[in-house]
């Protein structure tokens, strides 16, 4: 029985995995062991079903909390017109990637630095490198080891928005950050 | 006589239609004042007319040696279409059998005539105002199926140009362009369209060695990559040294074809570097700027020095330095804080001036920088222009344009300030125009 409950459990998080796109976090784990314990007399047992329910509740809370720093961990930062500095307003974007690579010390990430399409479009891979370089040097001063980051560029190659006004210059120019390895089990950090 | 002005008339109603002559729309300069003729001898600044005359067969030879001499920007071409040569237009035996006063009341001072021999084409050049023959030679051509048909006949037009002016036209040679994130290269006048790299990669940047037999590029994978050389002849391709890791930009060969300057990034910055690609060894970096970009290197023609972009002040500007990296100094000059950011600089074949777009209120436009006097001068205004590419004449440059509203080649000439599409499909960018092209060098 505990082992099937424990299949059911795994199964669940492997499909959460597979529809979610996004790994099932295992940590914290759910505990079936935990669950309510069967009422004594039990003229009718379902406590099969609710250990699944409550399984199902805990595996999908953990995916939400998986999530929401996998979100963390990818959320872009952007610059101004041919600048490299990272923004004031992006730093606390940046510490929250810190803190979630402090608390995750297997995860690797690829930083692509990108350009708006103004500009040369040979520059504009210098710049983007240069962007990329400039998010790698705050976390590294936050205290991540910088083998961990990867520094890439596009230049204007990757447009996000594939406008020509302002509105889509100010997305393209940007930081994104890619998990590529360790993001398997994404701690939230304390 | 009655009849012959008849047939002038008719001439010279035809010429200016028929002659595919009219300058493009977008003249970014006035053409230069044409002057009073005063000879056949040709001086700079002057455009003596020249015709193509009529003739019986060869008549995609006549429209491409024709085209060819009209993109010089060294003659006012004339090409005659659909004219019957009949007997008045034919004179005494001293001119081969052409009547020079029909065309010279053209404005012609100068006639090409060309003649089908078997497997040859014979080609003369009538002085109009002498009224004699003033060359002659016979070309031979290969099939016009054959893949280096196009390129002879753009050799006769080179040729015919040198008899003329003293200096060979531009038509045999080719450009590389970058169209999808693949390599292509076209003839001069735009024609036969050959992809050279795979679709599906994104190549950026592709760069001539200086005999036009291998071109250097980027091969941007996942936001980093090498500089591959890729011979045009077998399509094989190596690896520079010292580009195996990280992102490598902007190659360009010294001109004996053993180095390769190009640009590295990493989280460094992005700084030059000189590979040696003959012995494939030797990778050495020539800039160190913390956290600034150096990049887009390009040789002077005695191969002593390197012009490139730099971030070290701010915004990108044109520097200068001696080939091993010492020396480095502002090449062309700004106001900071006002003169916007400037790239893609290319140094010109007789090594007098660098050409390079600069941002002008928010389009880049091109200029110029004469290396001596470092003075700067303006060449395009109209939309935005940039990556230029000296043809081998040092006196028409290839660039990007959006004028006709996509990104697209054109070609201006300095001396006159005319301007005119290179016809590719769809857009283009990152032009490189090749010198001169040796049958030797050239694949089929």
């Amino acid at each position: 029985m505990r082992a099937t409950s424990l299949l059911l459990v795994l199964a669940t998080a492997g499909l959460a995995a597979a529809c979610g796109g996004k790994p099932a976090p295992e940590q914290p784990a759910p505990e079936p062991t935990a669950a309510p314990a069967p009422p004594t007399p039990a003229p009718v047992d379902d406590s099969a079903e609710r250990r699944r329910a409550d399984s199902i509740a805990a595996a999908n809370a953990a995916s939400e909390r998986g999530r929401a720093v996998a979100a963390d961990l990818a959320a872009m930062i952007n610059f101004e017109y041919d600048q490299a500095a990272v923004r004031t307003t992006d730093q606390a974007t940046l510490d929250k990637k810190a803190a979630i690579l402090a608390a995750n010390p297997n995860v690797r990430l690829q930083i692509s630095g990108h350009a708006d399409e103004r500009g040369s479009d040979e520059y504009n891979l210098a710049l983007g490198n240069r962007r990329a370089a400039a998010a790698k040097r705050y976390l590294e001063n936050k205290g991540i080891d910088g083998a961990r980051l990867e520094v890439v560029s596009y230049g204007e190659e990757r447009p996000l928005n594939a406008g020509h006004d302002e509105a889509a210059y100010a997305q393209n120019r940007r930081d994104e950050f890619q998990v590529t390895a360790g993001g398997d089990n994404l701690v939230a950090p304390q | 006589m009655t009849r012959l002005l008849a047939r002038l008339t008719c001439l010279a109603l035809l010429a200016p239609f028929a002659a595919g002559i009219t300058p493009a729309a977008a003249q970014d300069t006035n053409q230069v004042n044409e002057g009073v003729r005063v000879g056949v001898e040709y001086q700079p600044g002057l455009q003596p007319g020249l015709v193509v005359l009529p003739g019986a067969g060869l008549d995609s030879v006549r429209a491409i040696v024709g085209r060819d001499l009209d993109y010089t920007d060294r003659f006012r071409v004339i090409i005659l279409r659909d004219v019957a040569v009949t007997s008045e237009g034919r004179g005494g035996s001293e001119s081969g059998g052409v009547n020079y006063g029909i065309y010279r009341t053209l404005g012609a001072e100068f006639g090409v005539e060309l003649t089908e021999t078997a497997g040859a084409v014979t080609v003369r050049l009538h002085d109009l105002n002498a009224g004699k023959v003033r060359n002659q030679q016979s070309f031979t051509l290969p099939p016009a199926t054959d893949p280096g048909y196009r390129l002879e006949v753009h050799r006769v037009a080179d040729e015919v140009a040198r008899w003329a002016t003293g200096t060979p036209g531009i038509a045999a040679s080719r450009l590389l362009l970058v169209s999808g994130g693949r390599v292509y290269r076209i003839d001069s006048d735009g024609e036969t369209l050959t992809p050279l790299t795979p679709a599906g990669q994104t190549s950026l940047s592709p760069a001539w060695s200086p005999d036009g037999g291998r071109f250097a590029f980027t091969q941007l994978g996942a936001g980093r990559g090498p500089i591959a050389v890729q011979s045009l002849g077998s399509g094989a391709a190596l690896q520079v040294p010292g580009t195996a890791t990280a992102l490598n930009i902007t190659p360009a060969f010294s001109p004996d074809g053993r180095l390769v300057a190009y640009a590295h990034s990493d989280e460094n910055g992005t700084d030059v570097y000189l590979a040696n690609v003959a012995d494939r060894c030797c990778a050495q970096r020539l800039t160190v700027g913390r956290f600034a970009d150096n990049l887009s290197p390009t040789f002077s023609p005695d191969g002593r020095r390197i012009a490139f972009v730099s971030t070290r002040a701010g915004p990108p500007q044109i520097y200068v330095m001696a080939a091993d990296g010492t020396d480095q100094e502002l090449l062309a000059p700004f106001d900071y804080g006002a003169t916007g950011s400037s790239n893609a600089p290319e140094w010109s074949p007789d090594g007098a001036s660098v050409v390079f777009h600069r941002e002008v209120a928010g389009s880049p436009q091109l200029f110029l920088v004469d290396v001596s006097g470092r003075r700067v001068r303006q060449l395009t205004s109209a939309g935005r222009n940039e990556d230029p590419t000296w043809g081998p004449d040092g006196r028409h440059i290839t660039f990007v344009s959006d004028r006709s509203g996509i990104r697209q080649l054109w070609v201006i000439d300095v001396e006159t300030g005319r301007v005119r599409q290179l016809k590719t499909p769809g857009a283009a960018r990152l032009p490189a125009w090749s010198r001169r092209l040796s049958r030797t060098a050239v694949a089929p």
